[in-house]
Order: structure tokens, then C-alpha cells, then sequence
């Protein structure tokens, strides 16, 4: 049996790297949307200004791009690495949305980036664009396939398990791709990095308006931002991860957890908008809710019920039930019977063998469970609350005052002069909030699936390899040291460059370059 | 359907193939380049030069290896599993000296300090040394085959070490991976300058083409003498992948089977030898566009040596023989590999066609004033 510490330096291990990855993949994609809008304006209108300005966003877009890609090594090779049981066990399934990730996004994208810093005198501006677009495709597109295999971990459809390979086997690929979990994730994502963008072009122009720097520059890049940020921001709330929350058992835990939603109520449900959430006890303290909201946002309806944790309880304590059976009949099947009112069975309750699996936590043989390991295993079934309940909160906290942000800087960017301090400096320290929604995104999103790695098919702690503590320590602590390392380098570029401004351009026409010192 | 499981698998035990070698290639290049570096750039202008030529290319040159890792996750799952469970600390070595090559490219030449740039000049080193040695010491180490076995659900355990990997054979495969990629890397570095660099590297190219061709002998005479792996039962290439329903054993000498049943195989090596000894002719007589060619086919025949000798294993197992993965017992379903196929045969044309595209945009020499001109934008 694999250990508990075991599985749990494998997470924090899969937790860090994919967290720390996340912090420049957003800016990746939505910057690359961005840079292609500017050029496009240069395009169109000839204006220098404009390429100075895809040129230098280009920079730090550059800077980032290097570690999300340093950094996006790691998640491609490590589910072999630490989650081999999972590799194996959904690898005909899983790999095939990575493998085309490859094939149609990560090459495209990596192909012409080079082009995009190396080509201005090389290519036609149209051509040079051409190339631009390509990489905004390109990472977009990345996004999309990574999505389709992580929504498929949330709400496993297309597939099957095969006793005969003892794996998850894909049945319907079309599923898998239309899979409702995935479109909405990638929309609420891809949205997310455009916001992200946004918010550190417009930060980082505020701050030359500030600092009375390159007003022409900053003012055409602080407008752009706002109007992409605005759509971005709406897009984000609007089209939010929780719509996809209907589809399959384990979004539905997901969203009971998130909300504190302990027992099924009459549809439609209240929002809670804070309180105290207490899991022994199934209740939240001090609810301060909000009648209907709750229904409205969930199921798009006022008449469907949203499923109570408690009541998914009460469902997972009789498919663990159904979940032995399963198992023991696979055992006759892998014993090698071939016959067919054993595999009638199984197939009957196959569905619930992972349920089954489950118990493998608290015994071995599975079949032996007492109704004592089967009630730890039940309990065991639905995520931990109040983690989930207050990083939702903050993530949709950090929305609304990026929204308010952003529209005033629309309304401000379309009145001109009318750009006020208080503005500028609320969208300088505004930047670090899209950081913090998007991991907190992360966080809920994945730890609400918890106990699964693939939602009641795999559970986590029977995903991982069979390593040594001592591996994983190994292996965390070189992570953290080097990632460590390369972000405060990154930091202290990024930080260099941003203070230079457009002069790091070296065309002669902006601050640090004018003879005459600043220009205010 | 026009193909059956056991033509889908061939497929894609050829398709995985094509990934390596599309990789050794194009990113197999970027890393000699990057070794051979700190040796034939002598000044910092140098040293950008060396840079550029590969600058603006390395990073889609990556995505083969990258997509060759999807590749064996999609089709050859269990293998996938096995290897990269089991190569944990190798796996996180080459991960980790990898990390150094998207960093070190774009941040380099930001900052101006004579410090700052040489330490990254060593992490490109470092980028390009440690992945190419170890992707040979794997292959090594996959041809003795490695300790790993299931248990009834399928777990894998793998019981051998790290420092294990690095046993003789291995590392000698090692250096013929390294051998290989820096002379490739010469090669390529030959085409795109001129000047003392371009006589530095075709120096380089020879050195490094004997090193290949006689490692690439030694290897062969080795191979006749270590452990082969044969399945003694009958082999059933349309059954559902299970590795445990098979017998396998081992004797020195099998991994030359092939060979012995199909003589015709033996021009695959063969190939290795001209194409090497061609591109070691063709470099001195200032060719560096046809010794790439032929370097390439160096190695992609040497790549195609190694697969020929151990088909139809992927890996076989030392510890437990009949746990050995291959190419009957290890892939995805017949679905996925058809999805898969489909997939890769539509957009593999396309990387290809705009990735010469690309090459051909960027055609030509990079020089020491191509450098001084744009100063504050080349690598």
C-alpha cells in the first residue's frame, strides 16, 4: 500500500508546480491577444507609436514567456513522473488531448514566437502580424486542449473502464472534446488571462501617467487595456466556472461544498454571502444569505434543486456499497472467467467501482469493509468546506473590484483629461488581484474534486507513484529551489524593464532618452 | 476501418519514432550548439553570434521532444508510466537542466554585465550537456532492460536505483549521444557563420564524427554480447493491451534476432556508418548544407538502430521478464490510436510546412555585425 505522506508530498508537489506555472500562463495569453490588437492598430493606422508599443509590451511579454514555458516542462512530464497509476490508469483517455495540445497549439505558438521577436525586419508588416496572430492562436489554443483534459477530470465523459487492460478507455471522443465541463472552463480561463493582461498593462501605464512619463505611450496603452480588460472582466463574471457546475456528480459536491449548501432545500436556493461553515455539525453559523440567488446563479432555473451535501452523502454511502460488488466482480474477471453473467454484472455496477476504490484507503481487499470503514470512506467522499467556501469568496471578491476598476478606466479612457490620481494609482495596486483570483481558481476548482483525481472513477491517493518519501523530498526541494531562483531573477527583469519603460527601446523618443529630462 | 490493432501499433511505434528523430533533428542541434558555446565563442560578440543562430528557432525545435513525451502518453500509456515513474531522478535532471534553456536564451543579453552573461553562458552548457547525455544513457539503460514489475491492479513498482543507470553500457551510449548531437550542432553552427567560428566548428564536426562513428562500433560489438529479450509465447498483436499475459526470457546476443530474420535490417546501421563518414567528408570540404542532411540521417538511423534491434519491446523488464512492455501489449486502445493518427497525420505536414517557413525566413549567416547592429534586440 502506497503511504499517506507519500500521496501527500505528491500534491503538494503537483499543487506547487502547477500554481507556480499558473502565474505566467495567464499573462501569456492574454498579453498575446493584446500584442496582436496593438500591432493591428499599427497596422491599420501606420503609426509608429503603436509598434513602440507591441514591441515593449513585447519585452515583458518575452520575460514572462520564457518561465511559463520553463515552467510548463514540468506539468507535461510529471504525471508520469509522480501520478503513474493515473497515467496508466487514464492515459488512453487523458494523453490524447496533451499529445494534440502539441501537435496543433504548443508547436504554433513556439514556432513563431521567435519569429515575432526576430522577424520585424525580416517580414511584410502584414506578415510580421500574420505571425503575432499566430502566437495568440497558438497559446489560446494550448489552453483549450489542457482544458479539455482537465474538465474530463472533473466530469469524466466519453469513456469506459476495461477489465481486460484494467484501465479507462476514451468511447466517444467528440464527448470528450464537447464535454459542457471543459467549454466552460476554457471560456472562464482564457477570459481570466485576458483580465490578467489587462490589468498589468494597465497597472504598469498608470504608473508612467503617475511618474508624468511617456503620456502619449502610456495613455494609448492605458485605453487599450481598459475597453479589453472591461470585456475580459464581464466575460470572466458572466460566463463563470459555476454554469458548468451541473454537469456530473462531483461538480455538483463541488458547488454544495463551495456554497456550504449542507442540505438539499427548496429550489431555489439562497446565496450564503459569508458565515462561519462548521462540517462536523453540517451547518454554517452567522449565514448571511441572499433568498434565490443561489438557485439562479447554479441551475439557470428557479424551479431545479441544488443538490445538499448531506443528501450527496447519503447517495455515496450506498454506491460504495455497489462499489464492492463491482470490485469483487472484477477480481472474478481478472481472474480470468469468462463468463458472461459476470461480465453483466460488472457492467452493471461498474460505475460505482471507483466509489469502491475508495475503501482501498482503509483495507486492502476492498470486499472486507465494515460498515465502520465504509461510513470513513463516505465522509472521505466530500471535499473539506471551508477552504473552498472562503477562496471562492475572495476569488469573486477580487472580481467585482477589478470590474469597478475597470469600468471607471473605460469611462475615463473615453472622456479625456479625465484620467484622476485616485484612478491611476487604484489600477497600479489592482495588479497583484488577477493573480490571486486565477490561483485561487485553481485552487477550488481542483480541491473541490478532492477526493479524485478523475471525479468517481480514480480516487487521488491511489493515483500517485509508488516513490520513496524521500524521492519526493528530494524532487520538491530541487523544484522549489530552482523556481525560487528563476522567479526573483524574473522579478528583478521584469521590475528593471518596466521602470525603463519604452526608452528600453532605444528608438531615441522616450524619457530616460530625451536630453532634456522629463517631459511631463 | 481500413487498419487493424496490430497495423495501428506498428503505426505508432513509427510515429513515436518519427517524433524522436524529428527532435534529435531540430532540438538535437540546439543542444550541441549549446555545448560546443563556451568553447567556440571566444568573446562575448562570439558568444551571441553562436546564440542567434539558434535564437530565434530553439524554442519550437523543443516542442518535438515535448510532443514526442504527449505522443508516448497518448499511445503508449503504460510505457509512459513505467519510464517516467521509473527514470524519476534522471527525468528530474534533465527537467531541471532544461529549465535553463528558456531563461538563459531570452535573458542573457538583457543586462549588459560581463557576469551575468557567462553564468548563463554555462547554464546553456549545462541545458544542452545534461539532456544529451542522459536521453543516451536511457536508451542504454532500455536496452539491458530495468527492473520493474505489476501487481494484480496494474501498479507499477520499479526497484532499481539511479546511480544503477550509469553502468558501463550505459554511459556508453551516453557518449554516443553526446558525440552525435555536437557534431550535428558543429554541423549546423558551420552552415549559419563564417569567420573564426565557422573554422572553429568545422573542426569540431570532425573531432565529434570519429567520436560517433567508433562509439556508434563499439556499441554494436557491445550489443552482441549483452542480454537480449525474446517472448517465448505466442505473440497476439490485435489482443487487448495487457503486459502480463506473455512469457518472456533473455540471452545475450537476441537483440541481433532481428537482424538474422531480416538481413535487409542491416542496412539501417549501415546507413548510420555512410551518412557519419559522409558528413565528416562533406564538412571538410565546405559543404555544411549537405553534411547537415547527411548528419541528420546519422542520426536518425542511429535512433532507428536502437528501435529495430529491440522490436517489438518498448521496455522489457529485468526483474520480472514477463512484465517486459511491448509494442502487442502496451499501446492505448485501438480508438485512441486511430483518433491519434488521424491527428498527427494532418498537423505533422502542417508543423512541418511552416516550420520551414520559418527556416527559410531566417535564412542565412548570423555575423558579428549583424550583432553590433541590433544590439538591444538579438539574444
Amino acid at each position: 500500500m502506497i503511504s499517506e505522506a507519500v500521496v501527500d508530498l505528491s500534491r503538494w508537489q503537483f499543487a506547487a508546480t502547477s500554481l507556480y506555472h499558473f502565474l505566467f500562463v495567464p499573462l501569456t495569453l492574454g498579453l498575446s491577444f493584446l500584442l496582436a490588437i496593438m500591432e493591428s492598430t499599427y497596422v491599420m493606422t501606420g503609426k509608429e507609436i503603436y509598434k513602440d508599443m507591441t514591441q515593449f509590451w513585447g519585452k515583458l511579454f518575452g520575460i514572462n514567456f520564457a518561465l511559463g514555458v520553463t515552467t510548463g516542462l514540468t506539468m507535461e512530464f510529471q504525471f508520469g513522473m509522480n501520478w503513474s497509476y493515473f497515467s496508466h490508469y487514464v492515459g488512453d483517455v487523458f494523453g490524447a488531448p496533451l499529445a494534440i495540445e502539441g501537435l496543433m497549439a504548443f508547436f504554433l505558438e513556439s514556432t513563431f514566437v521567435g519569429l515575432f521577436f526576430f522577424g520585424w525586419d525580416k517580414l511584410g508588416k502584414g506578415q510580421h502580424l500574420l505571425v503575432t496572430w499566430l502566437v495568440a492562436l497558438g497559446s489560446n489554443l494550448s489552453a483549450l486542449w489542457i482544458l479539455v483534459a482537465n474538465g474530463w477530470m472533473q466530469n469524466p465523459v466519453g469513456a469506459e473502464f476495461n477489465y481486460e487492460t484494467m484501465r479507462m478507455e476514451i468511447s466517444s471522443f467528440s464527448a470528450l472534446l464537447f464535454n459542457p465541463a471543459a467549454q466552460v472552463k476554457f471560456v472562464h480561463t482564457v477570459a481570466a488571462g485576458y483580465t490578467t493582461a489587462s490589468a498589468f498593462v494597465l497597472g504598469i501605464s498608470a504608473y508612467y501617467m503617475l511618474k508624468g512619463r511617456d503620456a502619449a505611450f502610456a495613455q494609448r496603452s492605458y485605453t487599450i487595456a481598459a475597453g479589453f480588460g472591461l470585456a475580459a472582466i464581464l466575460s470572466v463574471i458572466v460566463l463563470g466556472d459555476e454554469s458548468g457546475y451541473t454537469d456530473g456528480e462531483v461538480q455538483k459536491t463541488k458547488l454544495a461544498a463551495i456554497e456550504a449548501e449542507w442540505h438539499t432545500v427548496e429550489p431555489p436556493a439562497a446565496f450564503t454571502v459569508v458565515g462561519i461553515p462548521d462540517q462536523e455539525a453540517m451547518e454554517t453559523h452567522y449565514a448571511i444569505k441572499i433568498p434565490w440567488v443561489l438557485g439562479l446563479i447554479g441551475t439557470r432555473s428557479i424551479d431545479e434543486p441544488i443538490t445538499g451535501l448531506s443528501e450527496i452523502l447519503e447517495k455515496n454511502r450506498l454506491r460504495i456499497r455497489d462499489g464492492m460488488k463491482a470490485y469483487s466482480l472484477l477480481q472474478t474477471l481478472r481472474a480470468g472467467s469468462k463468463d458472461a453473467n459476470v461480465r453483466a454484472e460488472f457492467d452493471h455496477y461498474k460505475q460505482d467501482l471507483g466509489y469502491g476504490l475508495l475503501l482501498k484507503r482503509y483495507t486492502e481487499n476492498v470486499v472486507d469493509a465494515t460498515d465502520q470503514q465504509i461510513e470513513l470512506a463516505a465522509q472521505y467522499s466530500i471535499p473539506r468546506v471551508v477552504p473552498l467556501f472562503w477562496t471562492f469568496r475572495i476569488m469573486v471578491a477580487c472580481g467585482f473590484i477589478m470590474l469597478a476598476i475597470f469600468i471607471f478606466a473605460v469611462i475615463a479612457s473615453s472622456i479625456r483629461k479625465c484620467r484622476q490620481d485616485w484612478l491611476l494609482r487604484a489600477s497600479l495596486y489592482m495588479m497583484p488581484l488577477p493573480w490571486i483570483a486565477s490561483e485561487l481558481g485553481w485552487f477550488v476548482a481542483e480541491f473541490g474534486r478532492q477526493p479524485w483525481t478523475i471525479a468517481e472513477i480514480l480516487p487521488t491517493f491511489l493515483s500517485a507513484s509508488s516513490l520513496t518519501e524521500l524521492d519526493l523530498y528530494l524532487s520538491l526541494a530541487g523544484y522549489i529551489g530552482l523556481y525560487t531562483v528563476f522567479l526573483i531573477i524574473e522579478m528583478f527583469l521584469m521590475l528593471k524593464f518596466i521602470k525603463l519603460g519604452p526608452s528600453s527601446l532605444h528608438k531615441g523618443r522616450y524619457h530616460f532618452e530625451i536630453a532634456t529630462g522629463a517631459s511631463l | 476501418m481500413i487498419f487493424d490493432y496490430e497495423t495501428l501499433r506498428v503505426i505508432w511505434w513509427a510515429l513515436l519514432g518519427a517524433l524522436l528523430i524529428g527532435f534529435a533533428m531540430t532540438g538535437g542541434f540546439d543542444l550541441g550548439v549549446a555545448i560546443l558555446l563556451p568553447f567556440l565563442g571566444k568573446n562575448d560578440s562570439e558568444r551571441r553570434v553562436i546564440i542567434n543562430s539558434i535564437g530565434a528557432t530553439w524554442e519550437g525545435n523543443q516542442v518535438w521532444f515535448i510532443t514526442a513525451g504527449g505522443a508516448l502518453f497518448a499511445a503508449w500509456p503504460i510505457a509512459y508510466s513505467v519510464a517516467f515513474s521509473g527514470f524519476y531522478f534522471a527525468l528530474l535532471l534533465t527537467l531541471f537542466a532544461l529549465f535553463l534553456r528558456p531563461i538563459g536564451f531570452d535573458y542573457r543579453s538583457k543586462l549588459p554585465s560581463r557576469k551575468w552573461r557567462s553564468n548563463w553562458d554555462i547554464a546553456l552548457f549545462v541545458g544542452g550537456f545534461v539532456p544529451a547525455l542522459i536521453f543516451g544513457v536511457a536508451f542504454g539503460n532500455l536496452l539491458q532492460g530495468v527492473p520493474f514489475h505489476f501487481d494484480n491492479d496494474m501498479r507499477i513498482f520499479y526497484t532499481g536505483s539511479f546511480w544503477a543507470l550509469l553502468n558501463p553500457f550505459a554511459l556508453a551510449a551516453g557518449l554516443l549521444s553526446l558525440a552525435m548531437l555536437i557534431m550535428h550542432g558543429a554541423v549546423y553552427l558551420q552552415l549559419k557563420t563564417e569567420g573564426d567560428i565557422h573554422r572553429r566548428c568545422k573542426k569540431a564536426a570532425t573531432v565529434f564524427a570519429i567520436i560517433t562513428l567508433a562509439v556508434f562500433a563499439l556499441a554494436g560489438i557491445w550489443i552482441a554480447n549483452i542480454d537480449g529479450y525474446h517472448i517465448s509465447t505466442e505473440v497476439l498483436p490485435n489482443a487487448p493491451s495487457n503486459p502480463l499475459a506473455k512469457t518472456v526470457y533473455k540471452e545475450p546476443g537476441l537483440w541481433l534476432d532481428n537482424y538474422a530474420n531480416y538481413p535487409l535490417l542491416w542496412a539501417v546501421p549501415g546507413l548510420a556508418f555512410i551518412a557519419g563518414a559522409a558528413t565528416l567528408a562533406l564538412s571538410k570540404i565546405e559543404q555544411p548544407g549537405l553534411a547537415f542532411i547527411t548528419s541528420s540521417l546519422t542520426l536518425a538511423s542511429v535512433i532507428l538502430t536502437a528501435g529495430v534491434s529491440m522490436f517489438p519491446f518498448l521496455i522489457p523488464s529485468s526483474s520480472a521478464m514477463n512484465s517486459s512492455l511491448t509494442v502487442w501489449d502496451a499501446s492505448s486502445s485501438p480508438t485512441t490510436l486511430k483518433i491519434m493518427f488521424w491527428v498527427t497525420v494532418i498537423f505533422l505536414p502542417i508543423v512541418v510546412a511552416y516550420t520551414t517557413w520559418v527556416f527559410r525566413v531566417l535564412r542565412g549567416k548570423v555575423t558579428l555585425e549583424h550583432i553590433h547592429q541590433n544590439d538591444h534586440t538579438a539574444y
